[in-house]
């Protein structure tokens, strides 16, 4: 019974429907921004899920001499692992009695799936500029994952605990030095792990045209759009969580209201960011990631520790 | 109107394939997407990848070693595509009918559905036609000529050509 609720709870809400409708709306968002700042119309409120829909009914090319079994599994990985990092992080939040110890150490490397997958897949299609992509996604994951876990320590030597749970008791580490300083290094990372611009370089589609998903058609591509949309969703939820104590803490209407105004925030400046900057090149990426981003990372967990 | 073509019709992604065109069609191709035209209203917006193409741009004369490469990317779209022809020399050939370099018509190695003539045409034309394209796929007066097999596509352009191309 209880394998039963964990089930619908994966593939309805909040997991698989529930995380795809709101990324779908997300990507809604981002589109229409996109538009309004180029001064033109953009696309209707339907249009990310009329492409998922058209994408269902084209056929699925296969591309000779590649992998065919971890071509088309890779983008069932990059699915799943976000469904489930969405579904641990809305648990915790609509119930903080649901948070079990490690769950945040979990949900980052659920979060390291999407772009896993994308390797997998650009790897196993057996195209060069799939690879080029490929590899440009290693390098920037190698890149951005040291800051970003460094910065997600801010919170949790802030709530002294490493259960997501615990991080919504309502204190915001934001409100700290330290807190600021790592809420500015995780927007960046976040920057580079939805591969958005400036650092959409797997994907460059003026130099790779397409890059990492150059083979991928129809259902797998679909689910590839799907899971970077659950990300673009996802992922300032994670941040509002981490700095700002929780989405749906608290009584009243009053917390939910604010956590999705800071959470459009997040996604705005995102969008913002996309909007304004060129693309930056590969080792420019690991340089500015490893470099600034990296110091003012540590420097972040050293305040932390000293209580700042 | 079945739900194929009714997805189809609501989400086109262009590919832009351009086939030793004079790059007139092509500039005129790319003003089409521009913000001034903003077709992402309707769900068209440009991809570099032929297999996340639903609807390919071709324009040029298509002389002999571009032929083959064209062949082969469009052997390489997802079905169902649709193919518009863009310009004039996909149509008639224009001056380079007589070319020593001109193979025969693109429509008898690629099943175009529909024909943007002009040289270059507007990219109202270019609009006007994908607008005509989506409105005979809902009316079923259109069906994608990917999905038909009416025996058009020669097995080989040119014999010997391969060789050397």
């Amino acid at each position: 019974m209880k394998g039963n609720m964990v089930l619908l709870e994966f593939l309805f809400f909040p997991g698989l429907l529930f995380t795809a409708v709101a990324g779908l709306l997300t990507s809604w968002v981002d589109r229409k921004v996109t538009a309004l700042v180029q001064m033109r119309v953009g696309p209707p409120l339907l249009q990310p899920f009329h492409d998922i829909r058209k994408l269902l009914y084209k056929e699925t090319c296969v591309p000779e001499g590649g992998a065919t079994g971890l071509f088309l599994l890779a983008p069932l990985l990059g699915l799943a692992g976000v469904t489930l990092a969405s579904m641990i992080l809305w648990r915790t939040l609509l119930n903080a009695e649901a948070t079990f110890v490690g769950d945040l150490i979990v949900l980052i490397y659920l979060l390291v799936m999407p772009a896993l997958a994308v390797m997998l897949g650009s790897f196993a299609s057996r195209n060069p500029l799939a690879s080029l992509g490929g590899s440009r996604e290693v390098k920037l994951m190698i890149a951005y994952e040291l800051p970003l876990v460094l910065a997600i320590l801010v919170p949790v030597i802030h709530a002294n605990s490493i259960r997501l749970g615990d991080l919504l008791s309502g204190q915001a580490p934001v409100l700290s030095l330290s807190g600021v300083l790592a809420l500015l290094v995780c927007i960046t990372c976040t920057q580079a792990k939805l591969t958005i611009v400036p650092f959409d370089m797997p994907e460059a589609e003026t130099e790779l045209s397409g890059g990492a998903l150059i083979e991928y058609s129809g259902p797998p591509l679909a689910m590839f759009k799907l899971t970077r949309a659950m990300m673009l969703f996802t992922m300032p939820v994670l941040l509002v969580v981490l700095f700002f104590g929780g989405l749906v803490s608290g009584p009243g209407w009053l917390p939910p209201l604010i956590g999705f105004l800071l959470w459009f925030v997040l996604v705005a400046i995102s969008i913002v960011i996309r909007n304004t900057t060129p693309r930056v090149r590969i080792d420019q990426a690991v340089r500015f990631f490893w470099g600034p981003v990296s110091i003012v990372a540590v420097l972040a967990v050293t305040l932390a520790w000293l209580g700042f | 109107m079945n739900g194929t073509i009714n997805a189809l019709t609501r989400s086109l992604n262009v590919f832009h394939l351009a086939g030793s065109a004079c790059n007139n069609c092509d500039i005129e191709i790319l003003d089409a997407l521009t913000p001034a035209y903003d077709l992402e209203r309707f769900g068209i917006t440009l991809v570099g990848s032929i297999r996340h193409a639903d609807l390919l741009l071709v324009s040029g004369i298509f002389n002999r070693k571009a032929a083959i490469r064209a062949k082969e990317v469009l052997a390489q779209a997802p079905k169902p595509f649709l193919v518009v022809a863009i310009g004039g020399c996909p149509c008639t050939g224009l001056m380079f009918r007589d070319s020593y370099n001109w193979l025969r018509p693109p429509s008898d190695y690629m099943r175009i559905d529909a024909y943007v003539p002009g040289c270059p045409p507007k990219p109202e034309a270019i609009i006007s036609a994908v607008v005509k394209v989506i409105e005979g796929l809902r009316s079923g007066a259109l069906i994608p000529r990917c999905l038909q097999n009416d025996g058009t596509i020669p097995e080989d352009l040119a014999p010997g050509m391969a060789d050397n191309a």
